[in-house]
């Protein structure tokens, strides 16, 4: 006990890994004088081996108890700097969940020396990125349609305009909700995760802005034909957009206020004074649902085949991520309301 | 899954019971069904050959074996069930309503995760999804190119290759597996696969004329769902997507012949 004292109050030479860290938010490794405590402090050992080959491929030496699994990948970057913190993979078990940046290394059910798994998640690109990519996608090559671009068309339409007026209503609704979602990435979320594989990126710019072309296509076609009830069917339609868009965003800023800036707390969500979030009452992932109801009013409005194609892919897949979102929320809190379901209220 | 495991004997035990009579009941069915399905494609090689004899030209031969192709081909598709039971059973806990009842299925159908035939779900798919396509959507369809030279190609490789296949399925679970028959079907695809191919490109390549100028299967503008579809550009998307799944499927059956061939052998220096 008392040499370990006595080291805590020597300076520290830098060593391979090796750092002094005030518990606190995780900090940027940075050699900082040993503090003077008269507490004995148990210093761990950190052993860091590949989950496939089980190769060794760090030892970190004095490490601080109250290190967070953060801490540790940042020191593992310094030895491996093509492995940035956000590519990896940290678990006590090669097969087991990965540990969380948040986690503390002595309230992990390790010894003194732990030994951790590594696993290279690949390339990785932040959400904001991939978000304002695939979505600057849609708004570009919509608009690139409804002004009838060249070589999209027969010739002789080339810069000319539909004459249908639920054309432009429906090129305006189309751009309005892409120019939110765009704003809403930059200014509303506040995203658990800072990184996704870089392959998903490729992935999803090819689902929106293939559909978002396929769709434009036929909106913008010199043949299009408007919607069978004419006037009255647009107007519901344009009614149910505008509703489920104001939903939506009313949904995604109640989301943020659950959470405060910088943290990542996971909270019950519960309907606040506006209206549009009183459906919290009965569905667990509201935003999704508002998504639905906004693109079939999109569909009802345009009246085109393609569209309800991708309302139905989108949909399919929200319902996936509901359920997975519903699952988790009843696995982490145990009062949570039993009235809710994941996305449509009393059936899915 | 460990404390499963512990969790009792007599569990267990009834575990492995469900789990003999699913498998004989499996083994079963999967038997005759490859019995069957290879004794088709025999009929089918028997009537060719005869028909070739007889008349000592290829033409009007398709129209001859077209009923008995369609028949055992699109009673393939089956073969995607027997890979989808096990994700059907998958699937089915995933959506089960609470932890309990999971955690009792997820018991129950362990094995079946396996699926009764070991085959990927997307790769079995895949080809028998392109086999039907073939069989009911460019030849049944366009009559004009019945007597085109790729078509027995493609139809006399198919024959061959589907022989091999469901003999060695069917000696394989009848635990009899001549050596022969394991060596034609991991080695003849080397072959097989490449001519299959080329005789079903000329064949779509033949049809696209026909379709071009009788505008079958498609959609014009305008009409009431604003929606398109042309049947030739559609073919000739088909054609294309050729160039990323052919390597991919020919690639698995290559690792698969390493595994099963040479496999075998590197486990007997190790012992």
């Amino acid at each position: 006990m008392d040499t370990l004292a006595l080291e805590a109050t020597q300076p520290k030479k830098a060593q391979n890994g090796a750092l002094v860290l005030l518990p606190g938010p995780p900090i940027p490794a940075k050699r900082k004088p040993a503090k003077k405590t008269k507490k004995a402090v148990v210093f761990f050992e950190v052993e860091i081996l590949d989950a496939k080959t089980k190769d060794k491929l760090c030892f970190l030496d004095k490490v601080e108890p109250n290190a967070t699994i953060g801490e540790i990948k940042s020191m593992f970057h310094k030895s491996h700097p093509q492995w940035y913190p956000a590519r990896q993979s940290i678990r006590l078990d090669p097969k087991g969940k990965s540990l969380k940046d948040e986690d503390v290394l002595q309230h992990l059910p390790v010894g003194t020396t732990a030994t951790f798994y590594f696993r290279d998640l690949g390339a990785q690109i932040s959400w904001v990125t991939v978000f304002l990519t695939e979505y600057a996608g849609p708004l570009l090559i919509y608009l690139m349609f409804y002004f009838r671009v060249p070589f999209i068309y027969v010739p002789k339409y080339d810069f000319t305009t539909s004459k249908h007026w639920v054309v432009h209503l429906a090129c305006m609704c189309h751009s309005f909700h892409y120019v939110k979602r765009l704003l809403e990435t930059l200014f509303v979320h506040r995203f658990s995760h800072g990184t996704m594989p870089l392959r998903n990126i490729f992935k999803n710019c090819t689902y929106y802005w293939g559909f978002a072309a396929w769709m434009a296509y036929y909106i913008n076609h010199p043949l299009y034909t408007p919607p069978t009830y004419g006037e009255q069917q647009i107007r519901l339609a344009l009614t149910v957009f505008l509703f489920c868009q104001i939903g939506n965003f009313s949904i995604h800023i109640a989301l943020r206020n659950l959470r405060p800036p910088g943290s990542k707390t996971r909270k019950i969500p519960y309907p606040t004074k506006n209206p549009f979030t009183w459906i919290f009452l009965l569905v667990s992932c509201p935003n999704y649902t508002y998504e639905l109801g906004s693109w079939l009013g999109f569909t009802l409005m345009t009246q085109c085949l393609p569209v309800a194609a991708f309302t139905l892919v989108g949909f399919i897949q929200m319902t996936v991520w509901a359920k997975g979102k519903h699952r988790s929320y009843l696995k982490e809190f145990r009062d949570y309301p039993t009235l809710r379901s994941p996305i449509l209220p009393f059936i899915l | 899954m460990a404390s499963g495991e512990e969790d009792g004997t007599v569990e267990e035990k009834e575990t492995n019971n469900k789990k003999r009579t699913k498998g004989a009941i499996a083994t079963a069915w999967l038997t005759f069904y490859n019995i069957a399905m290879t004794a088709g494609w025999l009929v089918l090689a028997v009537a060719m050959v005869r028909y070739y004899l007889q008349k000592g030209t290829h033409k009007g031969l398709y129209r001859n074996i077209a009923r008995t192709l369609k028949f055992f081909q699109t009673f393939a598709l089956l073969e995607v069930g027997h890979c989808a039971i096990g994700m059907y059973c998958i699937l089915k806990c995933y959506i089960s309503i609470s932890l309990q009842i999971y955690k009792e299925i997820s018991r129950y159908y362990f094995w079946c995760a396996k699926g009764i035939v070991r085959t990927s779900v997307i790769v079995t798919g895949v080809q028998v999804c392109s086999r039907i396509f073939m069989v009911w959507f460019v030849t049944n369809s366009i009559r004009q190119i019945q007597n085109e030279e790729s078509v027995i190609l493609f139809v006399v490789v198919w024959t061959i290759t589907e022989i091999t296949r469901y003999s060695f399925y069917t000696f394989n679970l009848l635990n009899h597996l001549p050596y022969f028959i394991k060596w034609a079907r991991y080695n003849m695809f080397i072959v097989m696969y490449p001519l299959g191919v080329i005789g079903e490109l000329l064949t779509i390549h033949a049809s696209l004329p026909y379709v071009r100028r009788s505008g079958m299967y498609s959609l014009r503008l305008p009409n009431k769902y604003n929606v398109s579809f042309d049947y030739y550009y559609f073919l000739i998307i088909v054609m294309l997507s050729y160039i990323p799944l052919f390597p991919q499927l020919y690639f698995h059956m290559l690792r698969q012949r390493r595994r099963v061939l040479h496999g075998e052998i590197v486990v007997e220096k190790d012992e």
